[in-house]
């Protein structure tokens, strides 16, 4: 019975994401059954679509610049939660997790005020900086997993064999949390590319895909585009998973670790 | 055995935890505090006034258009919550309890692949299928069991509920799940051997032990729902709109800053004692359990 | 005479206000194996790690073969340590893990690699250099972070309670294994550890520590026989203790009775009223028959008989007093045995009582 009711829960969980390709390869303009057959026009139309391409574009430099610039401080955080002590650490290190406990609109109308008001253009810099707060608390909670597998003593030996702090750091720790590095990365770039509602208060002139595809959902002949991107999206993010997920693994395997599950377990 | 800290060790710690620090208390305190101050004030077009005044919070609470949608946003976002994590509860105890340890990883993958595709697309696909013409009415027609198209399953709070519910899934399996599998399963074992039933000892002993999984889930899931933009104006409708789409349409539209800003601070309160609630509640509940 | 390789003194250290390491001062000989040993907490890791460099204490001085420390890295002297964990490098296979210290050494790279092969048929596991790390045993571990510290050739060998994570089989031949290698190279080795019965076997002498002090300094057949406090005679070996009064050099024990007692059997010296005596099981002995002239013997009745294969030890109630004593016989055919609950006579040695 518990089976039954988890497969049908998958299929709920499943089914707008079937639903996608179906559209996106339908030859109508009309988003409901019958389908009426089969095309590939719409995927055609996407690159002939030069806003569309410009926002990608500018979407994946944001998330490119807002997942290294996150992974880059939650290293800083993660290294100091599993390394060093000091009076306030616990209180410190809870708040750089704020953002994870804070509706995104509050996150976004609070910093439009600010950069507003101090008279700052809004740009995709602005976008990249909103988005880094936000994928900063889920760097840190990966690489604190990264961090909290190694042996404290292992870098420790590295400096007994003659290492300085610094080589110890980047013969020894960080080829062993690479994984988590690059899992960081990964999931910072799919958060930044997939985000709305900061992008859409922080962003200028340059609109990001989200905002774009949003502008688009009002006209309902550009619909089966729309479609046929998010079928590409679809794809480009369980390929990322994957990828993900196998570097993960081959981390795991490399030290030895006993797999414990996903990116959150 | 104990290392303890240097103050060489304190201070590269706190050199280190400066940059996310300075960064969080730059990009997240000091607006959140500018926009405390905003609420206090008022605007009028383009000018802004800088006495202190209580008007915004008088109207955001006394106006039935601002309360009702506070009142529907905290309650649209409960209602997500406890379907979210009522339904989640199982999936995550089969995936602990049924699945073999050698296939968790990629049963917890096939989970949360749905949550990486873009959102935006995943709530329109929702329209797609709850709408007046869309999959679940013209299947349910073509089946033969109904004549007419459901109209209560669009544009409106259970359009909502629905759509978010679907949203916010692996935010909540996911602590469950982790909750269940640091259980140690002889606990289980000494509930039988002492013993209750299964239901008993899922009631005695493994409930309890999940209920940190519950709260983070709960909490997880409510907080980022009341703030909610995007679902509310896609498949909400009038009925459905919740305070993000006000406090987006002060800022964006009516450029009333200080109104916005007032719901924002309103809103951050309500979570707040919301999420205080459950803490404190749940706690108690299993406590009890024991 | 020689100067000493490791020479502590007046170390102090806190950590977070609670004392580890009080005014503790120390000489190690040149190729000595060493042992500190005393129970958890008593700061005898933190005093291996202030050697290695791990830990700045916050007064007194280290010299490592004549030369201060203070100030220099642990990556800079001439220490290398074996960790609890053994803290092999988990993405690095058995030969990187072995020559990892080797990088800075002007060696080509045939060169290090017969250094790490020599170091690996050191600790025999010659040919496991293309191993993971991962694919080790815990005795493998432990003998490829043998094989990385040694191959450095430090003056000073530092193991951090190196078989805490063995099996008792697997820990007795590693023991031996140890000790035959520091007789083989050489080296100064300073081995931390909980274990009374294993820095027995294994040291040359013993530090016993407690609350951050050292209690006493020697060699291990000395602090056996000569504990010099109560404390120490307790944590090293089986002690039984029973309250006396002593008066000038004769002393009046709770079950024994009287006798004469000398200097050396007080490491406190004699000074008149109550004391305390302690005796070790092998020191007295179950007899058959009634006490010889001149042997002096207990009565009492046997409460508690705990069976060791060669060995029983039996605890027995001497008569007139609440105080049991421990008695071990070895396990000989038509040797003498008692039941519990048998009344027997204890045999016990005067010149082997401890007064403390």
């Amino acid at each position: 019975m518990l089976r039954g009711y988890v497969l049908t829960y998958l299929v709920f969980l499943y089914a707008p994401i079937v639903l996608l390709p179906i559209f996106a390869f339908n030859d109508s303009t009309v988003i409901a059954f019958p389908l009426t057959g089969f095309t590939t026009r719409w995927f055609e139309a996407l690159p002939a679509t030069p806003e569309l391409v410009r926002s990608v574009r500018t979407s994946l430099s944001i998330a490119v610049s807002a997942s290294i610039l996150a992974t880059l401080l939650g290293l800083c955080a993660a290294r100091v939660n599993a390394r060093y002590a000091f009076p306030g650490r616990a209180a410190v290190l809870g708040f750089v997790m704020l953002p994870l406990i804070l509706p995104e609109i509050l996150v976004a109308v609070s910093l439009l005020v600010v950069l507003l008001t101090l008279g700052v253009q809004l740009n995709a810099l602005t976008v990249v900086l909103g988005h880094t707060l936000i994928c900063m608390p889920f760097a840190i909670a990966i690489l604190n997993g990264a961090f909290g597998n190694l042996d404290p003593a292992i870098e420790e030996a590295a400096i007994d064999l003659g290492c300085s702090r610094w080589q110890a750091f980047r013969m020894v720790t960080l080829p062993l949390i690479a994984p988590g590095i690059i899992s960081s990365l990964l999931i910072g770039f799919t958060i930044s590319l997939d985000e709305f509602i900061i992008a859409f208060f922080l962003t200028g002139s340059d609109p990001t895909l989200p905002v774009y595809l949003w502008a688009q959902l009002r006209f309902p002949a550009r619909l089966p585009i729309v479609m046929a991107l998010g079928t590409l999206l679809v794809a480009l993010s369980v390929i990322l998973l994957c990828g993900a997920e196998w570097v993960r693994r081959r981390g795991m395997r490399r030290s030895g670790r006993r797999d414990a599950g996903g990116f959150f377990a | 055995m104990a290392t303890g800290a240097s103050r060489a060790d304190r201070t590269r710690g706190r050199l280190l935890v400066a940059p996310p620090f300075l960064f969080a208390l730059l990009l997240l305190a000091v607006p959140l505090t500018v926009i405390v101050l905003f609420s206090f004030w008022s605007q009028d077009f383009l000018t802004l006034d800088r006495t202190f005044t209580l008007a915004n919070y008088r109207e955001a609470l006394t106006d039935p258009l601002y309360r009702q949608l506070l009142f529907r946003s905290v309650w649209i976002a409960a209602t997500v919550t406890a379907v979210t994590v009522i339904l989640a509860y199982p999936v995550a105890y089969f995936l602990s309890f049924h699945v073999p340890p050698a296939s968790k990883g990629l049963w917890l993958f096939l989970i949360t692949i749905p949550f990486w595709t873009s959102y935006l697309i995943r709530v329109f696909l929702w329209k797609v299928i709850l709408g007046f013409n869309g999959v679940l009415n013209t299947t349910l027609e073509t089946l033969g069991l109904i004549d007419a198209p459901l109209s209560w399953v669009l544009y409106n709070a259970t359009s909502v509920v629905i759509t978010l519910a679907h949203a916010f899934a692996p935010f909540a399996i996911l602590p469950i799940f982790v909750a269940l599998e640091r259980i140690d399963r002889s606990l289980i074992e000494a509930s039988r051997d002492l013993g209750e039933s299964r239901l008993t000892t899922f009631l005695r002993v493994t409930l309890p032990l999940s209920m940190g999984g519950i709260v983070a889930a709960i909490l997880i899931v409510f907080i980022p729902t009341v703030g909610d933009y995007i679902t509310p104006r896609l498949v909400g409708g009038p009925d459905g709109l919740m305070i993000a789409n006000m406090i987006q349409t002060q800022f964006l539209r009516l450029n009333n800053a200080p109104m916005g800003a007032a719901l924002s601070v309103l809103a951050m309160l309500s979570v707040g004692f919301v999420a205080a609630i459950v803490v404190l509640g749940l706690r108690r509940v299993a406590g009890l359990g024991r | 005479m020689k100067r000493p390789i490791v020479e502590l003194r007046d170390i102090h250290k806190n950590f977070d206000g609670e004392q580890a390491l009080d005014d503790l001062s120390l000489d190690i000989a040149e190729g000595e194996f060493f042992s500190l040993l005393g129970p958890s907490g008593c700061g005898k890791t933190t005093l291996l790690r202030t050697i290695a460099g791990f830990e700045q204490p916050e007064r007194g001085t280290l010299t490592l073969d004549g030369k201060p420390m203070e100030g220099v890295q642990a990556n800079r002297r001439p220490t290398n340590m074996v960790f609890q964990s053994y803290a092999i490098f988990p993405h690095l296979d058995v030969a990187r893990n072995v020559g990892f210290g080797l990088r800075r050494s002007r060696l080509s790279a045939s060169e290090k690699s017969n250094a790490v092969e020599e170091a690996l048929q050191m600790v025999g596991l010659g040919g496991f250099g293309k191993r993971a790390a991962h694919a080790l045993s815990g005795g493998q571990r432990q003998r490829v972070a043998l094989a990385r510290a040694l191959i450095l050739k430090p003056r000073v060998l530092l193991l951090d309670e190196p078989m805490s994570a063995l099996d008792r089989k697997l820990r007795e031949t590693m023991q031996d294994e140890l000790r035959r290698l520091q007789r083989q190279v050489g080296i100064t080795f300073i081995l931390v550890t909980h274990d009374q019965e294993e820095a027995l076997i294994m040291s040359d002498r013993i530090a016993v520590m407690f609350d951050g002090r050292i209690a006493q300094v020697a060699a291990p057949g000395e602090l056996y026989l000569r504990p010099a406090s109560r404390r120490v005679a307790q944590f090293i070996g089986m002690m039984s203790f029973l309250p006396a009064r002593l008066r000038g050099r004769e002393i009046e024990v709770d079950g024994f009775g009287r006798t004469d007692v000398s200097e050396r059997q007080a490491p406190g010296g004699l000074k008149d009223g109550p004391a305390e005596v302690g005796i070790r099981p092998e020191m007295m002995s179950l007899l058959s028959e009634p006490p010889s002239q001149g042997q002096r013997a207990a009565s009492g009745r046997v409460s508690e008989v705990t069976y060791y294969g060669d060995m029983s030890y039996y605890a027995v109630m001497l008569d007139g007093t609440d105080r049991t004593v421990t008695v071990s016989m070895k396990n000989l055919p038509g040797g003498v045995t008692a039941e519990r609950g048998e009344a027997v006579t204890v045999s016990w040695d005067p010149g082997s009582l401890m007064i403390f």
